[in-house]
């Protein structure tokens, strides 16, 4: 689809005949029983590929996926049938299938009404799967041309542009009718380095990304830096230590080390676990979770950003939800089921992978807010600890708290200096009190890059971090040097 | 109108051709899937589903080898089928020659050797007796202990399958196959908070499976194992992995044995072929005929037979696992290892990869660990693939005196793989099979342990 067909809804009605009596009828048909809400959820999205290694733009993708699901909710349970069909007959199958799971007759009939775009988060003139595959490839024989030039230990470069546009529409029986489309861009560099002798080699990645043209990639002054760096990155590690292993005090940098909050308590403040009571922050509303000064927000509406959304999933706007406030717990996120059944508002977090989904409580982005302290000073104040400026993944148990989170560029800090880079290692803590450890914060919060994809349940989704550097008092780094 | 499988794959092939490409191959895949989960007594969530979709790579011939690009769609219309085709061709134009690209030489599977991954009666079983059976898990883990208090619910789920693949080289061949699992999740808590572990059992045909209360209870005692856990002051120490957690181990093993990772030079393991890699007690294999696994398929994602690969022997490294593009690129042949996904061209995948089981039972392993850690659970992903090195987050028990005795958790196991592989001085003879990657419980010399 292009922007010229028109909106998503008319895309909708126009190729699959989807109007809205269509809508009215299927929405009909799942509510012939008694249900609390039910809604329909259309999908059409684009994704174009292209990557890069050994010099050469050996591949380039293009994939089309399309569905349709009908999801039907009564007390605490949820019926939901999708197809890839996007036919009336498919989905009224779809509507019978996914109300099984209630019992009695409802009202049977809803309206629709006219949908209406609040607000555009992420314009783009050009979406950016239109963009020619050829300018992407130059883009990536660009890439390699220059990172080869910046070092002779230079091995391998390994990039990618990925491309989406995702158009959504949903249909509910409180008569929500709402459409969106989502575009969606990132661009990844990888580097292999190997020291002289060969004998060594290390890896260094740094990518890039979010919901805006494609033009911004490719301006040499956005992909030159991020090319820099995953070039730095690999060198550093060419001279990186072994980690030590303990208890000891961490300093993050800002930016990505925001996945901290996110694997710490993002998690844990989502409302299907609350609701459910499987998370160590249930029933905690009020309470002191964080140090005092820490404040942690989840906004879906910054613009342009990987993790921001006009309207998530269920069609409910996103919004800036305070999660703590100066340390104390006053908010969860909340999808459209949660929420109703916790007597809570929803907050715009209902996130769904694709159409063969469920939607689910979901982080957008989530971030720190910046506190008052100079950068430099948190690292003096350090006696013997880790600065770690960026990380690779991290993953968290809910129910126990214990989260993991893996550093991919770490030092050493002794007597408040920045000492050797240390190989990567897994920091692990303890979510409702590794904020509590939080003894200063900087004034310098930064966003990520746009690269973070978050799983929950085997559904991934594009999320955004943020934090100013922080320093944590005993948090356990997993190395291997005694 | 919607095409089967086979003239959707032919009508690709066909419409490839005809827009210039020197060769081209299609992959479609067909899901009918459903999904019950419960949640004490009280139905969580339903899900069914049907779908299908359709990948296609064309190669355009260039002067220094073949162009490659993929397109896919999940609409099965036949002129959409054509138009993706075509697309494929186009796109295709606009990469790089590659000398190694392009389908297999020839070798295509010639035989369609019954492997029992499907059970066509297990099809009828309804809805109602799904969430009943999830049902007893969740009541089995319930009656295990009065702390078990809570659960994330128990699930049912079915999937029927059908894979189709066909090129121009003349191969068309298509399977059938099923997976059912059945898993239950509770929640334990007391003074020292609350804890939560899982349990499943899955297989090809729903008679292979685990029998509800077992599911349960099995899932109960090992969250009721965790409460209580405390941490550990960092040490170096014996590792004992527990079948589930030495799977996960395979796992990072499997990256780096990828001819993918070898050719790039991205993996510790690159250029090691015939070194000894392991210690003795260490033979992993791949195979992807064995009878009703999970990872078994008749032919590999390229067309190629699938066999028994043996990739290390008593501790040395005796292959890599390739498909026919990284196995040119070392000038080696295909091992039939290619895997393939509708929207991705073809790569390296296991089928059913495991690690030889030894004699000693699980008990006597430990018994035989004066001091050590015995791991139930390792989280995170802390692996990096070109240097070996992992650092992982790990829960489990503290060996004391041969006995397992307090469980531990927020700490983490760290060192290289390299070392890991060489330090494995016990192996149980507990081979479980819990998906398509099984291991026994392994001994490892030393790790270090990260705590207080």
């Amino acid at each position: 689809m292009t922007e010229s067909e028109g909106t998503p809804v008319r895309f909708f009605r126009e190729r699959f005949g989807m109007g809205e009596s269509q809508l009215e009828a299927v929405l009909g048909t799942a509510l012939e029983r008694r249900v609390d809400y039910a809604d329909l959820f259309f999908e059409y999205s684009t994704e174009d590929s292209v990557s890069l290694e050994e010099s050469l733009v050996k591949q380039g993708s293009r994939h089309v996926q399309q569905g349709a699901g009908v999801r039907v909710q009564s007390g605490e349970r949820q019926g939901y049938a999708h197809a890839d069909e996007i036919t009336i007959e498919r989905l009224q199958l779809a509507a019978t299938a996914a109300r099984a799971i209630s019992e009695g007759s409802g009202a049977g009939s809803v309206s629709v009404g006219a949908s209406g775009r609040v607000r555009d988060l992420y314009p783009v003139a050009t979406p950016p799967t239109d963009v020619p595959i050829p300018e992407k490839v130059d883009l990536l024989n660009e890439i390699d041309r220059y990172a080869r030039t910046i070092d002779p230990r230079v091995q391998q470069v390994m990039a990618s542009v990925v491309t989406q546009h995702r158009h959504i529409m949903i249909a509910g029986s409180d008569g929500t009718f709402v459409s969106d489309s989502q575009p969606l861009v990132r661009l990844n560099v990888q580097v292999i380095a190997a020291d002289a002798s060969g004998q060594r080699r290390e890896i260094g990645y740094e990518g890039s990304g979010g919901r805006f043209e494609l033009a911004r990639l490719t301006d040499p002054a956005h992909w030159k830096p991020q090319v820099d760096e995953a070039v730095r990155v690999a060198l550093l590690n060419l001279e990186a230590v072994p980690c030590p292993a303990g208890t000891m005090d961490i300093v993050l940098g800002p930016g990505w080390p925001g996945i901290l909050l996110h694997e710490a308590i993002g998690h844990g403040l989502e409302g299907d676990f609350n609701r459910k009571k499987t998370s160590a922050f249930a029933d905690r509303l009020g309470d002191q979770v964080a140090a005092p000064g820490v404040t942690v927000v989840d906004d879906g509406t910054l613009e342009a950003r990987r993790g921001s959304l006009n309207v998530d999933d269920e069609g409910t706007p996103t919004q800036r939800t305070v999660l703590i406030e100066d340390g104390r717990l006053v908010g969860y996120m909340q999808d459209r089921m949660n929420a109703r059944l916790m007597g809570m508002e929803a907050t715009g977090n209902g996130r769904r992978q694709d159409y063969a989904h469920l939607p689910m409580p979901r982080m957008t982005n989530t971030f720190m807010l910046a506190g008052q302290e100079d950068p430099g000073d948190i690292l003096r104040s350090v006696q013997r600890g880790i600065y770690a400026v960026s990380f690779g993944g991290g993953q968290v148990d809910i129910t126990s708290g214990k989260f993991v989170f893996s550093a991919s560029e770490a030092y050493r800090i002794e007597d408040g200096q920045i000492g050797a880079p240390l190989k990567g290692a897994t920091l692990i803590g303890n979510g409702p009190d590794a904020l509590l450890r939080v003894s200063r914060i900087g004034n310098d919060l930064a966003l990520d890059r746009g690269v973070g994809t978050c799983g929950k349940d085997g559904q991934g989704v594009p999320v955004g971090v943020g934090l100013p550097t922080l320093r944590i008092d005993g948090l356990t780094v997993g190395g291997t040097d005694t | 109108m919607s095409l089967t499988a086979t003239e959707a794959i032919e009508r690709a092939l066909a419409a490839a051709t005809s827009a210039g490409a020197a060769s081209v191959d299609a992959v479609l895949v067909e899901s009918d899937s459903i999904e019950a989960r419960v949640r004490g007594e009280e139905i969580d969530f339903v899900t069914q589903a049907r779908e299908r979709s359709l990948g296609i790579r064309a190669l355009v011939r260039g002067a220094d080898g073949l162009r490659t690009a993929i397109t896919s769609t999940s609409d099965l219309a036949e002129d959409v089928v054509a138009c993706t085709a075509e697309d494929a061709v186009t796109l295709a134009r606009a990469t790089a020659e590659d000398g190694a690209a392009g389908l297999p030489e020839g070798d295509f599977a010639s035989d369609r050797p019954d492997l029992h991954l499907i059970h066509d009666p297990d099809r009828a079983l309804s809805l109602d007796e799904r969430i009943e059976t999830a049902k007893r898990a969740e009541a089995a883990a319930r009656e295990t202990d009065p702390r078990i208090t809570n659960s994330e619910g128990s699930e049912f789920s079915s999937s029927f399958n059908r894979v189709a693949y066909g090129n121009s080289a003349g191969f068309l061949g298509e399977y059938e196959s099923a997976y059912h699992a059945l898993a239950a999740m509770p929640l334990a808590s007391d003074d020292s908070g609350m804890q939560t572990d899982h349990w499943m059992t899955v297989g090809r045909r729903l008679d292979v499976l685990e029998p509800p209360e077992a599911v349960g209870r099995r899932a109960a005692e090992r969250a009721l194992a965790r409460l209580g856990a405390r941490r550990i002051p960092t040490c170096e120490a014996p590792v004992l992995f527990d079948p589930m957690t030495a799977r996960s181990l395979l796992g990072q093993l499997l990256g780096c044995v990828s001819g993918y990772s070898v050719y790039r030079k991205s993996s510790f393991l690159a250029g090691r072929l015939g070194e000894v890699i392991a210690s003795p007690h260490v033979t992993v294999v791949d195979d992807g005929r064995r009878m009703g696994g999970l990872g078994s398929k008749p032919f590999d994602g390229e067309g190629q037979a699938t066999r028994r690969n043996v990739l290390v022997e008593d501790g040395r490294l005796a292959s890599y696992l390739l498909d026919s593009y990284s196995a040119r690129k070392l000038g080696m042949t295909s091992t039939g290892s290619a895997s393939r996904g509708v929207g991705s061209a073809p790569s390296v995948g296991a089928t059913n990869l495991w690690l030889e089981p030894g004699n000693a039972t699980p008990q006597s392993i430990i018994e035989d660990t004066p001091r050590g850690l015995y791991v139930t659970g390792l989280f995170g992903h802390g692996f990096n693939a070109v240097t070996g090195d992992f650092s992982r987050g790990a829960s489990g028990m503290w060996i004391e005196n041969g006995k397992l005795s307090y469980p531990v958790e927020e700490i983490t196991v760290a060192g290289n793989l390299g070392d890991l592989l060489a330090g494995i001085d016990a192996v149980g003879n507990d081979l479980l099979w819990v998906g398509s990657v099984a291991a026994p419980t392994l001994r490892v010399e030393q790790l270090t342990i990260a705590g207080e």
